[in-house]
């Protein structure tokens, strides 16, 4: 189908090219906009594979919640853009030789990758032809039974860094004055106002 | 020829329907939109002794044109600090946004423009990307309110998101179906079938207020807090871009509706299914629920003050997010002890 490639290359285009603008913008707000967009084109290709749910996740994940993030914390960053940009020059040829070793890296790990004859008898839980089930399906099926305690495993592991992150950035202060929450909820009408009749010319 | 029948058939045709059907649904949700502004000041007119707009026409039903052509005549201000770009994509893509998620809602038995099988994650992707359009808005405008407000706003919706997102999960897991229609004929049988008279009636609880923080209203209007923050993100906007942030909160208020109404009051059906009540069209009970639901928020906006700020995010991680996750474990372990977990093949 033509409007399908049409579409493929369109979604593919603005994908790379937001990328490519990610690394080059000027301003770092732009960058997280661009990088949104990026995110945005990656989820219409899962779409166009087939494959929504992913699609759907991508956005749901990234764009709905990590980058929000990571726009709330540039946004609020007070830096100097034309301060940030003067060693660009300077750092331009180290950054251009990593950037070749890692693509030439992925080359050659692309060019002989051969996948075992026998890996497909070796898939200890069948994956259901997609006229039988939809993508949610064999993925809940595959996640949440077959590889419980791998899926299980991997929240262990995100538990971790969670508490680990919290550790590193909790500290306690003196004097501050909190909130008491079952105090305010238990503050009944008659405890705190008096209704008070006050003949006139005189005060309380 | 007979390219030109193929090319006929196979591409210009099924464009026609699709922007047909794209029309059908974007100008009924914005004359809605029109008249839920004026049903919004009758009705708080009316509950505090007022009259509201009576002039414009015949009981003031004219009053949304007028006010309308007035936002249109007046003149683009853009502050000289902002950053242009942004400051005209922000109200586009909040507009934008409240409106395409309206592609999965289904109005009736098969009305429904795509009947994609991830529907309900559509609708939650496309409403957790609400919070864009404000904090571009924040940013651009370069005026402290505006930023303050967006910020606000921004960390309120994430935190109602949560909530939303267990509630839904709840309602899933009893229906066994991503999709919207599916999620409706499952509530199939009279109002008993409902899922807000199931056990799952807390969920709806926390799914309405959650809905209210989402789309910003009272009580959790403290984006717009007036007194505080002059009016919020969209401070620096006038004329049509303010016109476009309006539009998009009213069309995602009725859009919030819409969900509320399809996850649990039966979405098209009738309360009952007998003779008088199934004679009256799927869309018209559904228009219908989509009003009951839009009165409720502003009933509530007349009724209850704003809450201070630390309450709302109490409300939110500390009430909302524990309780909507024991839900969805008892309904899942409910589902499992009692054998009724619905068959796999629904989606």
């Amino acid at each position: 189908m033509i409007i399908q490639a049409l579409a493929f290359y369109l979604f593919a285009f603005v994908a790379i090219a937001a990328g490519v603008m990610v690394v080059t913008a000027r301003n770092p707000v732009h960058s997280v906009l661009f990088l949104i967009l990026a995110f945005f084109n990656s989820a219409a290709l899962f779409v166009l594979m087939g494959a929504e749910f992913l699609a759907m996740i991508l956005v749901v994940v990234y764009v709905g919640a990590v980058a929000v993030l990571f726009l709330f914390v540039v946004m609020m960053l007070d830096i100097n853009f034309v301060e940030m940009r003067q060693g660009f020059l300077q750092y331009l040829p180290v950054g251009g030789l990593i950037g070749i070793i890692l693509l030439a890296e992925l080359v050659l790990i692309v060019g002989t990758w051969a996948v075992s004859p026998e890996a497909a008898t070796l898939v200890t839980a069948p994956i259901p032809p997609p006229d039988q089930a939809s993508n949610i399906h064999a993925l809940g099926r595959l996640i949440y039974t077959h590889y419980v305690y791998l899926f299980q495993a991997s929240g262990m592991v995100l538990l971790v860094a969670m508490m680990g992150a919290i550790v590193l950035t909790l500290r306690h202060r003196e004097g501050v004055r909190r909130q008491k929450i079952e105090q305010q909820l238990a503050r009944k009408a008659e405890d705190t106002i008096e209704v008070v009749k006050v003949p006139s010319g005189s005060g309380i | 020829m007979v390219d030109m029948m193929a090319l006929w058939e196979n591409y210009i045709w099924p464009t026609a329907w699709i922007v047909g059907g794209i029309l059908m649904i974007v100008v009924p949700v914005l004359l809605s939109v029109a008249y839920l502004t004026l049903a919004e000041r009758k009705v708080i007119g009316w509950m505090q002794l007022r009259k509201g707009p009576n002039v414009v026409g015949p009981f003031g039903l004219l009053q949304p044109i007028a006010d309308g052509l007035k936002l249109f005549f007046k003149e683009t201000i853009i502050p000289a600090s902002s950053n242009r770009v942004i400051f005209f994509l922000a109200p586009v893509v909040t507009f934008v946004l409240s409106l395409i998620a309206w592609a999965v809602i289904p109005f009736g038995p098969g009305l429904v423009l795509a009947d994609i099988n991830v529907g309900f994650l559509y609708l939650f992707a496309i409403s957790s990307l609400g919070v864009y359009g404000i904090l571009m808005a924040g940013w651009a405008s370069n005026s402290k309110y505006a930023f303050l407000g967006a910020l606000r706003s921004a960390a309120q919706m994430v935190s109602y998101e949560v909530s939303i997102g267990f509630v839904i999960i709840t309602v899933l897991l009893a229906v066994g179906s991503l999709n919207l229609s599916q999620i409706v004929l499952a509530q199939s049988g009279g109002i008993h079938h409902w899922h807000a008279f199931s056990p799952l009636l807390p969920m709806f609880v926390v799914f309405f207020v959650s809905a209210l923080a989402e789309t910003n209203r009272a009580p959790f209007d403290l984006p717009e807090a007036e007194a505080e923050l002059v009016s919020g993100y969209n401070v620096e906007y006038s004329s049509m871009t303010f016109a476009m942030f309006f539009l998009g909160e009213y069309a995602n208020m009725i859009l919030m509706s819409a969900m509320t109404a399809i996850l649990f009051l039966g979405g098209w059906l009738p309360p009952f299914e007998f003779a008088p009540f199934t004679w009256i069209p799927g869309p018209i009970w559904f228009a219908l629920k989509i009003a009951f639901v839009l009165f409720l928020f502003l009933w509530v906006r007349a009724t209850f003050p704003r809450y201070r700020y630390d309450q709302l995010m109490r409300l939110g991680w500390k009430v909302f997010l524990p309780l909507s996750l024991a839900w969805v474990i008892l309904t899942a372990g409910w589902l499992i002890a009692f054998d009724q977990v619905p068959p796999a093949g629904g989606a």
